[in-house]
């Protein structure tokens, strides 16, 4: 059979999940990742990141309304696939879903940042005129109090929804690594580590997300970037990456010493169908090369033009690292055989409901969502209204 | 009201929750088959879907109604324990009205199906590398599908 080696059992020969499938860990791990940016700047009070946390609010949700889209699609059946929602039985991990998203969504992006903003859509509902007018009027609820007292009720309550936040965060992308970690059948997948290992490169690639749009804005409003601010967070990302890349090399060390029934399989599989995209694009590539980027940086004086081209760069790879992590690790858990005596390969198709066009579209996706909460949510405060009279350039 | 003052768009907010909550069990209760629940966590009218799709099987006590001689050479054969249909297709139709002939097999590709060699198959299962053992030839130039076993010397 072509694209088969050795023995597989007839339904694994095809594969299930996709690369929307890899689209969607993705897409929560960025989500989990600027949310918890964001996070550090309210609860830790990490002063120069600042400029960066409505940003971050906004990418997460911009992410966050894309995520549950592949899952959809995947499922196919739009007529009666909600119907998983709305009956979860509690043996599925996969149909808790629902309920994971809509708290995160809900309970706690959306009312940070509504809260965050109160201030600002109730003055920009007076400046505007119009439909937008009316827009402001329904986000501010109708209620246009902004008396020092509310908004330092505001401030409170927004302070703990961050808190609570956070370990939702976790929750909603360790649930992601659960889903896989959890199956037991399948040896690539199942390891308690899963969900760990999960959280920590949603982190960094939230993070490196959110530093490179801040850098793109900002570029893009020919604005001067506030290089203090990306210092900090590219110092969080080496240290995140580098907890990340130990606690994938753990994970990597458990497996060879244990070396159970499966290794020798899986072992071959990492040197013949998964070499590129693991070894090269997410180790090599993705990981290394942005560790030793970023640690540079970090032990040597480098000039302020060059330090952003090389957070630039080590950005831009570790977001390929990441997404290289997810389709290893998607694709990887479906490429050999349960018998452990044969490969698969994954043909990707192009226009079907889950090819390759339909993944590129829900990439882009987000950024249209993202221009569009820019626009109405500005994130940088008084430098928008400084910056508003003048022609926008490129924004 | 003084506690309302400040914070009354927090409660419209809140209001805006208990909305959306609502709403979801308002549209679970709407969208939720009726049956659903019934006999488990499923739709018990499924179960009733399921059985009223048509037939496509006969089964192997349908074709012996008809065709006695077919039958008696087979259970003679290798191939007693192989159901009719798991060779000539469903064929509920054609056991409902005779004229409905099924189509003609094509034995190259029908027997391999289960006779190509494969290491994954248990030891005692006669196999044959089709290529070398047919030299191309449909398998029933030799062999006879209802009695398929070549007594030593004798192909048919
Ligand atoms: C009601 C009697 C009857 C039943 C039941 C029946 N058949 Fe037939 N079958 C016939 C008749 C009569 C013919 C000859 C039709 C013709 O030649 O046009 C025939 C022809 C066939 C043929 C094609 C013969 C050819 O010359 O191509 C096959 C194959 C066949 N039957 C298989 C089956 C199988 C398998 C079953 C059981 C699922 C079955 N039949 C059940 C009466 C029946
Ligand atoms: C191992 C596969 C196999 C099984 C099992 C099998 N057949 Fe056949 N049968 C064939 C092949 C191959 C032919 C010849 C090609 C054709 O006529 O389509 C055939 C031909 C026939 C014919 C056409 C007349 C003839 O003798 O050539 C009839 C009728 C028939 N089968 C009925 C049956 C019935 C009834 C059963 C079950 C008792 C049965 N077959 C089981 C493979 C099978
Ligand atoms: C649905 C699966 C199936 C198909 C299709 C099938 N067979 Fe068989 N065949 C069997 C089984 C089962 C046996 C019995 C094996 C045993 O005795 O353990 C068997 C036995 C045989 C044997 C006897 C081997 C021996 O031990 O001497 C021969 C020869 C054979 N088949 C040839 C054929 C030919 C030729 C065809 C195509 C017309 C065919 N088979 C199609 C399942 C199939
Ligand atoms: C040229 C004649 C010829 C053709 C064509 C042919 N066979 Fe055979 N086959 C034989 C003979 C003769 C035997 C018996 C060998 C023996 O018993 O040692 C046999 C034996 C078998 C056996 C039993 C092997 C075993 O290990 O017991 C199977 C299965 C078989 N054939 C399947 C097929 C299949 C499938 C095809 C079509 C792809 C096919 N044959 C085509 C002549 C043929």
């Amino acid at each position: 059979m072509p694209g088969v080696e050795g023995f597989m059992y007839p339904n694994e020969v095809e594969l299930q999940w996709s690369v929307l499938i890899v689209l969607y860990p993705f897409i929560t791990g960025l989500v989990a990742g600027a949310f918890i940016l964001a996070s550090l700047e309210r609860v830790f009070h990490v002063v120069t990141i600042k400029p960066t946390y409505r940003l971050a609010l906004l990418t997460a949700l911009s992410f966050m309304l894309v995520a549950p889209l592949p899952l959809q699609l995947h499922l196919g059946h739009p007529e009666r696939s909600l119907e998983m929602y709305f009956t979860p039985h509690s043996s599925s991990a996969m149909a808790m879903f629902g309920f994971v998203y809509l708290w995160y969504l809900m309970a706690v992006l959306v009312t940070e940042i509504w809260l965050d903003y109160r201030k600002d859509i109730v003055e920009m509902y007076h400046k505007s005129t119009g439909l937008l007018k009316m827009i402001y009027w329904l986000m501010a609820t109708g209620n246009l109090n902004i008396s020092p007292r509310a908004l330092e009720l505001d401030d409170k309550i927004g302070y703990t929804i961050t808190v609570i936040g956070i370990p939702s965060a976790f929750l909603l992308h360790g649930y992601v690594g659960f889903i896989f970690g959890s199956i037991k059948a399948n040896p690539w997948w199942s390891s308690p580590l899963m969900p760990v290992v999960f959280i920590f490169s949603a982190m960094v690639s939230g993070v490196a997300a959110v530093m490179l749009l801040f850098m793109a804005v900002k570029k893009l409003r020919k604005e001067a970037i506030d290089i203090h601010c990306v210092d900090t967070i590219a110092k969080y990302l080496f240290y995140l990456f580098i907890v990340d890349f130990s606690l994938e090399m753990l994970d990597l060390i458990h497996r060879i010493y244990e070396a159970d029934e499966s290794f020798r399989s899986l072992d071959f599989m990492v040197h013949s169908r998964l070499f590129f995209s693991q070894i090269v694009l997410q180790i090599c590539l993705g990981t290394l090369t942005p560790i030793l980027l970023l640690g540079i940086t970090q032990l040597f004086k480098i000039r302020a033009g060059i330090r952003k081209a090389i957070y630039t760069t080590s950005g831009l790879l570790t977001l390929m690292g990441i997404f290289a992590m997810r389709w290893n690790v998607v694709i990887g858990g479906q490429l050999f055989s349960k018998s452990f005596l044969g490969y698969t390969t994954y043909k990707m198709a192009l226009v079907t409901k889950e090819g390759l066009l339909v993944a590129i579209a829900l990439a882009i996706l987000p950024f249209i969502f993202l221009t569009i909460l820019v626009k109405l949510l500005p994130p940088f405060g008084e430098n928008d209204a400084h910056h508003a009279p003048q022609p926008a350039i490129g924004d | 009201m003084a506690i309302f003052k400040d914070t009354g768009h927090l409660f419209r907010f809140a209001a805006l929750f208990v909305v959306g909550t609502t709403s979801i069990f308002v549209l679970r209760a709407i969208v939720t088959p009726k049956s659903f629940g019934q006999y488990g966590h499923y739709r018990g009218a499924a179960l009733k879907d399921l059985a009223d799709r048509p037939v496509k099987y006969a089964g192997h006590q349908a074709c012996e109604v008809c065709h006695t001689d077919i039958v008696t050479t087979k259970t003679a054969g290798k191939h007693a324990g192989v159901n009719c249909e798991a060779c000539h297709g469903p064929l509920a139709k054609h056991a409902d009205d005779p004229s409905n002939t099924p189509a003609k097999l094509d034995t190259a590709v029908l027997c391999v199906k289960c006779h190509a060699a494969s290491a994954a198959k248990p030891k005692g299962f006669p196999q044959v590398q089709a290529d070398d053992h047919s030299g191309g030839l449909a398998c029933d130039t030799c062999h006879k599908p209802h009695d398929p076993a070549i007594a030593a010397g004798g192909a048919k």
